[in-house]
């Protein structure tokens, strides 16, 4: 029997995945096909939504770009007469125009994701699902689950990369009665989704990750705090909660031991900071979110003042692999300090976007041209984004470096949770670091003075940069400015917020050189700075640009060339927009 | 005056009812805040009144944890919520231009409702399909890869949709 999957993750069901599981559902129904239909995560090629793979004994192929219309063909070809239709496949036993994109990829968090129904515990069960656990809890005292998780060297993936076997480790020393377990899957960078495809792909993988931690320092309860605006991920775990306690994999004296757990969705209502994680617990408690001195750390008094546990969503993700596979196993992967695998969320100007995972150590240029297949339009590749606002640019030039945690801290950008955005030439940079830190001076909880304040003066002065009001020692102002937040800010917001500034400034100072100095900007983008020009040897006269701008700064006889009065053109770029002769051009 | 009061009575006994089916834990704040949102598009303040009294928590505060959160409105929204994306991914890819055609189609600027009541224009950080950027979602529905057409075809032909549900 043949199966059908559908990539439903966000990003299939952007690109139309629902209505083409309806119509696979409907033509299987009508044509009475012997076929199991179902739907998956994230394959991770979102570049290629809609995806659909159709298995049978012995091969599986996978469409690219489905769209309801191509389904018909699909299913007389396919499913009838065992004709795959070839040129829509992308990857069979003996097609795979892809390999790039998957031959530099090991995925572990991401094991079962676009493979499995993420709605059947069944299938997750079918690949090993829920035996780590029973594993510890039959063979494993708290300490040696610890020991395994130490020395396969896991780094938490939520951003600063503590040992996640130290954290436990912590978390079982403190004596209480009461100790909980937090996931963090606020995910707040934006421009980054892993922890969401991990929650929509495969929900089950977390929540064992949580039960082993939650073994291992001896707590009893277990608190998932997710984003309001992942309502998928959200639907998803609820259903794969329903199905352990059902099976009796949750509640009291879970697989016949005395441990007992118990999970609960608490859901985020919008708040950067609340990422942060004594942010995140006061958030729980119903509470503005606003972060407190640590020490005490949560592992000492964390909700409700109670010992608590809190580690990112792919962190709890590795452990039931770490624990079926051996920590040695862990350990052949990665550099010397950073081992493992990381899951990026690829986006930007890049031609494959989407959601890889790959081993540490693998170099930017690697991720970039390899599985990303270089940039969007034949533009130059100038520099990625990593770590969010709290990260920053590393310049092209540099894409040598390794993936690693001490790696990148030493550029001046963080790791972060794993938001990769690539940049091309026409990025201007200080516009990107405009926008990073108008989000974070928005979200700045308001507690800090230097947070609160110092970010909207640095706003301020960046604002004037492009806007063309730039003065000298404007740099030299907002590196200043930029230390003082960093000494100054309680929690990580404000210690990195001005990452995506000072980053910027050290690689591309040119850039902002030439909007203070020359008032231009080398990539086009800031408006004001742009001047709008006629060529005269592509103007065809034919009004179209005319029609287009708001101001009537063009005028022009039909047929003959037409003029821009500077004093009347607000820069707005629409008759660059309407002109089909490229005879605007932008300098 | 009284059938102020009386609508008000409803308000909450509505609210009321709505807990009892989604059997609430009653002392957890933000998820009661969650739910009155859910039930009416936005918090009324009648509705704060009466979670100070359930979960003991005077209203000053409650309004506080209101503000901070970005999820939370004390306004009704339009008929149609459109969120655009302004992530990094769309940041780059020309999220600015779309904010600027919605703007100039709608007549309204971010967190503003037209004067029709149609539509609500708020912006969030990253709605996850950065594949697809620049993106924007009106109510459930996704679209990608926008452009100045795409977005005017978008409206179109919701207010299309919506001249049908009057004329029927
Ligand atoms: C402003 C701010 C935002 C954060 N956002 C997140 C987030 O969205 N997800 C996350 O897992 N950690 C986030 N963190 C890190 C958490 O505070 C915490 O370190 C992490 O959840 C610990 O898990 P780990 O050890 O598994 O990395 C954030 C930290 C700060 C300062
Ligand atoms: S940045 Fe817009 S969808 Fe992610």
């Amino acid at each position: 029997m043949k199966k059908i999957k559908v990539g439903l993750g966000t990003c299939g069901l952007s690109a139309g995945g629902e209505l083409i599981y309806n119509k696979f559902k409907e033509e299987i129904k009508e044509k009475n096909i012997d076929a199991e239909l179902c739907e998956t995560g994230c394959m991770g090629m979102c570049y290629e939504e809609a995806l659909v793979e159709i298995e049978d004994e012995n091969e599986s192929y996978l469409y690219s770009k489905v769209s309801v219309d191509k389904v018909g063909r699909i299913v007389n070809e396919h499913l009838l007469n065992n004709q795959p239709v070839k040129n829509w496949i992308i990857r069979s036993k003996d097609i795979c125009t892809e390999e790039s994109f998957l031959k530099y990829q090991t995925k572990i968090v991401l094991r079962n994701c676009g493979v499995i129904d993420p709605t059947s515990i069944a299938e997750y069960i079918a690949r090993g699902g829920y035996e780590a656990i029973k594993n510890v809890l039959k063979n494993y005292s708290s300490e040696e689950v610890i020991e395994v998780i130490t020395k396969s060297g896991l780094r938490g993936r939520g951003g600063a990369g503590f040992l996640t076997g130290i954290k436990w480790k912590l978390g079982l020393a403190e004596k209480s009665e009461k100790k909980y377990i937090i996931c963090n899957a606020d995910e707040g960078d934006p421009g980054a989704f892993m922890d969401r495809s991990v929650l929509e792909g495969d929900p089950h993988s977390v929540l064992e990750g949580m039960m082993i931690a939650a073994y291992a320092i001896g707590s009893d309860e277990g608190f998932i705090y997710v984003r309001a605006e992942y309502p998928l991920a959200i639907k998803r775990l609820r259903i794969a909660l329903r199905q352990i306690r059902e099976k009796g994999f949750l509640g009291k004296n879970i697989f016949g031991t005395n441990f007992n757990f118990d999970v609960s969705i608490k859901e985020g209502a919008g708040a950067f900071v609340c990422g942060e994680e004594t942010a995140l617990m006061a958030s729980i408690e119903g509470r503005r979110g606003i972060p407190r001195l640590r020490p005490p750390f949560p592992s000492q008094k964390g909700l409700w003042g109670k010992p608590t546990n809190i580690n990112n969503v792919e962190t709890y993700a590795n452990v039931p692999w770490i624990i079926l596979n051996g920590w040695q196993k862990y350990l052949e992967l990665g550099t010397e300090k950073s081992k493992g695998t990381k899951v990026f969320a690829l986006a930007g100007k890049i031609k494959r976007t989407g959601l890889v995972e790959v081993p540490m150590g693998i170099t930017i240029n690697e991720i970039v041209y390899k599985i990303g297949g270089g940039i969007k339009g034949n533009k130059k590749f100038k520099a990625v984004q990593i770590g969010g606002p709290s990260g920053g640019c590393i310049p092209a030039s540099m894409g040598d470096l390794k993936i690693d945690y001490d790696e990148i801290t030493s550029t001046g950008a963080i790791m972060g949770s794993g938001g990769l955005i690539v940049l091309d030439e026409t990025t201007c940079m200080v516009d990107l670091a405009k926008y990073f830190l108008n989000f974070t001076q928005l979200e700045s909880c308001g507690k800090c003075t230097f947070c609160r304040i110092g970010t909207k003066r640095m706003l301020e002065i960046l604002e004037r940069i492009t806007e063309g009001n730039g003065k000298a020692g404007d740099i030299e102002l907002l590196e200043d400015l930029a230390n003082k937040i960093r000494s100054a800010s309680l929690c990580g917001l404000g210690q990195t917020a001005p990452n995506p500034v000072l980053t910027t400034i050290k690689y591309f100072r040119e850039e902002y050189d030439a909007h203070i100095v020359n008032k231009k900007c080398p990539a086009h983008n800031c408006p004001s700075l742009i001047t709008y020009k006629v060529v005269d040897e592509l103007c065809k006269g034919c009004r179209v640009c005319i029609k287009a701008c708001p101001t009537g700064a063009i005028t022009g006889k039909l047929k003959e060339v037409h003029v821009i009065d500077y004093d009347l053109c607000n820069r707005c770029g629409k008759c660059y927009d309407a002109c089909r002769l490229n005879a605007i051009i932008k300098d | 005056m009284e059938d102020e009061i009386v609508e008000e009575e409803k308000l909450i006994q509505h609210f009321k009812v709505d807990l009892i089916n989604k059997r609430h834990q009653v002392g957890s704040l933000i998820p009661l805040l969650q739910s009155a949102q859910d039930s009416y598009g936005y918090i009324p303040e009648k509705i704060i009144y009466y979670i100070s009294e359930l979960v003991n928590i005077p209203p000053a505060d409650i309004y506080g944890v209101i503000t901070f959160f970005a999820q939370f409105r004390l306004k009704p929204a339009g008929k149609n919520l459109i969120r655009i994306c302004e992530g990094t991914a769309c940041h780059v890819n020309g999220a600015k231009t779309v904010l600027s055609v919605l703007q100039d189609e709608l007549g309204i600027s971010k967190d503003e409702t037209t004067d029709d009541g149609n539509f609500t224009l708020v912006s969030v950080a990253c709605l996850g399909c950065c594949s697809l950027a620049p993106i924007m979602m009106i109510n459930d529905e996704t679209f990608g890869n926008l452009n100045a057409d795409k977005i005017k075809k978008a409206l179109k032909k919701f207010y299309i949709e919506e001249k049908l549900l009057v004329e029927t």
